[in-house]
């Protein structure tokens, strides 16, 4: 009998403990004037929900720099890199490579296809990103979004190569303006992944 | 089945009834049952009729549960990753659900197929909520539907309102390149200031919250920098890249509503297979205690026409003797 019962006091401490769901943070705020808004007008349906019900909460800003950088890395089918705290990032803006430090000014960045690389001690990891946008907001936290990351170790150098004599081919010989835009795309992106790989 | 209990029936009573009227009792019995007239046998028939057709829908009703919880496992995994990627973009430019703006345009998603509970008629009802909220003296408010359950539903009172109407979303598994083409389609045909994405947010299997996620054109954007708010601080930040300010924050504005969409995209789906799972979990529950109910019936009824049966023959033949 006892040991039943210490069974179910660990079963019930363990329950409390966990999580209902994972995504809902700590403390969930709504935004309190559109509920009111839609109370006001439509006061038999239940308000829907708004994306600052679910957002996981940000650390605030604090008033000296701090060591580390946090940085969020997603995309579409995966969070590479949530909350991970590092020491520097290097991110391929479209006005050149940019370095990131902890107590960087705010900046949102537009990003063109390039590497990315994340310098944790002496460890870097370097990814290459199709394009994307990067922000970095007050409170050191550097959100990274991008529509394709690879790392550089999974990229297969002749391929690459294939694919710039293809689309260099297929610019020369382009006659539509899409054609053309199209190749010069391609060229952009091989050449890019090309001086990724070597440098 | 019936027919060998009324021959057990028959070789208990041998010893009482003569051989011709056994044979007698057999073949008026046969045609009895056979034969849709007559009071008694008219509801074995037809409850076996009932019956059968009741344990196909329990077989069918079961395998599409099956079918749409294997479905739900494969794009849960894919919605749950596709979670982190709306989040930079609020933290950025907040939540601005409860935005002033002349021009709305409301993204309902729904689903194709049906049999999936309630979803699509609580997208609905948001959206002609939403309509109701935002609309006002010199504003106008146009839907966009994605789906083919919500397009049926809002052709039948607000068919001038809709701008463009998506279907077949999911021929093909969602990727994010389909969605933005989508995203792309969407932002050149439509004018608007202000979008509102109304989805079903995938809570578990059982809950799906409806959701309103709010994506606001540049020129919003600039003015509800300028005017404070949630977005007083946008000033503060730095732009880096493009050839101006309104360029990239055009880029940014397509961009967000794009991996919004990607993720109220995905989420709908998963909440459809959820609902759907649920939803072919209570009809076969629902035919299995029908199917209960009409064996019930069915073993009353035939138990009333074999004793109806015996005591004619039994009086039968005790006149024939007395």
């Amino acid at each position: 009998m006892f040991r039943q019962a210490s069974r179910l006091l660990a079963q019930t401490l363990r329950a409390g403990l966990r999580p209902f769901s994972s995504d809902l943070p700590a403390a969930p705020t709504s935004d309190s004037a559109f509920i009111e808004s839609w109370k006001k007008v439509i006061p038999n349906i239940e308000p829907p929900k708004t994306p600052s019900n679910f957002l996981r909460p940000r650390p605030a800003t604090p008033t000296s720099i701090p060591s580390k950088i946090t940085v969020n890395f997603v995309l579409p089918y995966a969070s590479e890199l949530s909350a991970k705290e590092v020491d520097m990032v290097i991110i391929p803006a479209t006005t050149g490579q940019m370095g990131v430090l902890p107590g960087h000014v705010p900046t949102i960045a537009e990003l063109k296809p390039g590497v990315l690389s994340v310098h944790e001690g002496n460890d870097v990891t370097k990814y290459f990103l199709s394009s994307g946008f990067a922000f970095i907001h007050a409170n050191s936290v550097a959100d990274i979004i991008a529509v394709e990351a690879v790392r550089i170790d999974h990229i297969d150098p002749s391929l690459v190569q294939k694919g710039l004599a293809e689309f260099t081919q297929k610019l020369s010989s382009a006659t539509t303006e899409l054609e053309k835009a199209e190749a010069q795309i391609g060229v952009e992106l091989h050449s890019a992944l090309n001086s990724a790989l070597s440098g | 089945m019936a027919m060998a209990a009324l021959r057990r029936e028959g070789r208990r009573l041998a010893p009482l009834i003569s051989p011709q009227s056994i044979t007698a009792v057999r073949s008026s019995l046969i045609s009895q049952e056979q034969a849709p007239l007559g009071l008694r046998s008219i509801s074995t028939q037809i409850v076996r009729n009932r019956m059968k057709s009741v344990k196909n829908i329990q077989k069918i009703t079961k395998a599409m549960k099956m079918v749409a919880a294997s479905k739900l496992r494969a794009i849960q995994v894919k919605a749950e990753n596709s979670r982190g990627l709306w989040q930079p973009f609020t933290a950025l430019l907040g939540d601005t659900a409860s935005v002033d703006v002349k021009k709305n345009v409301i993204v309902t998603v729904s689903s194709d197929k049906g049999l999936c509970g309630g979803i699509n008629s609580t997208s609905v009802k948001t959206s002609k909520a939403l309509k109701k909220l935002t609309a006002g003296p010199e504003k106008e408010t146009k839907y966009v539907v994605l789906g083919e359950k919500a397009k049926a539903q809002l052709v039948r009172d607000s068919k001038k309102d809709i701008e463009l109407s998506i279907t077949e979303l999911q021929k093909n598994p969602l990727n994010y390149t389909q969605v933005s083409v989508l995203a792309d389609d969407i932002l050149k045909n439509v004018e608007y200031d202000a979008l509102r994405i109304v989805f079903n947010k995938f809570q578990s299997v059982v809950s799906f919250l409806p959701t309103v996620a709010t994506v606001l054109s540049p020129e919003a954007v600039e003015k509800e920098a300028e005017s404070g708010g949630k977005l007083g601080e946008l000033d503060s930040y730095e732009i880096e890249g493009g050839e101006t300010k309104s360029e990239v924050l055009q880029n940014l504005g397509e961009f967000q509503f794009s991996c919004v969409l990607f993720n109220a995209v995905m989420e709908n789906a998963c909440s459809e297979q959820g609902a759907r799972m649920s939803a072919m979990d209570s009809s076969s529950r629902n035919a299995g205690d029908m199917l209960d109910r009409l064996t019930l019936t069915y073993n009353r009824t035939r138990q009333a026409s074999i004793t109806t049966e015996l005591i004619e023959i039994i009086s039968g033949a005790s006149a024939l003797q007395g």
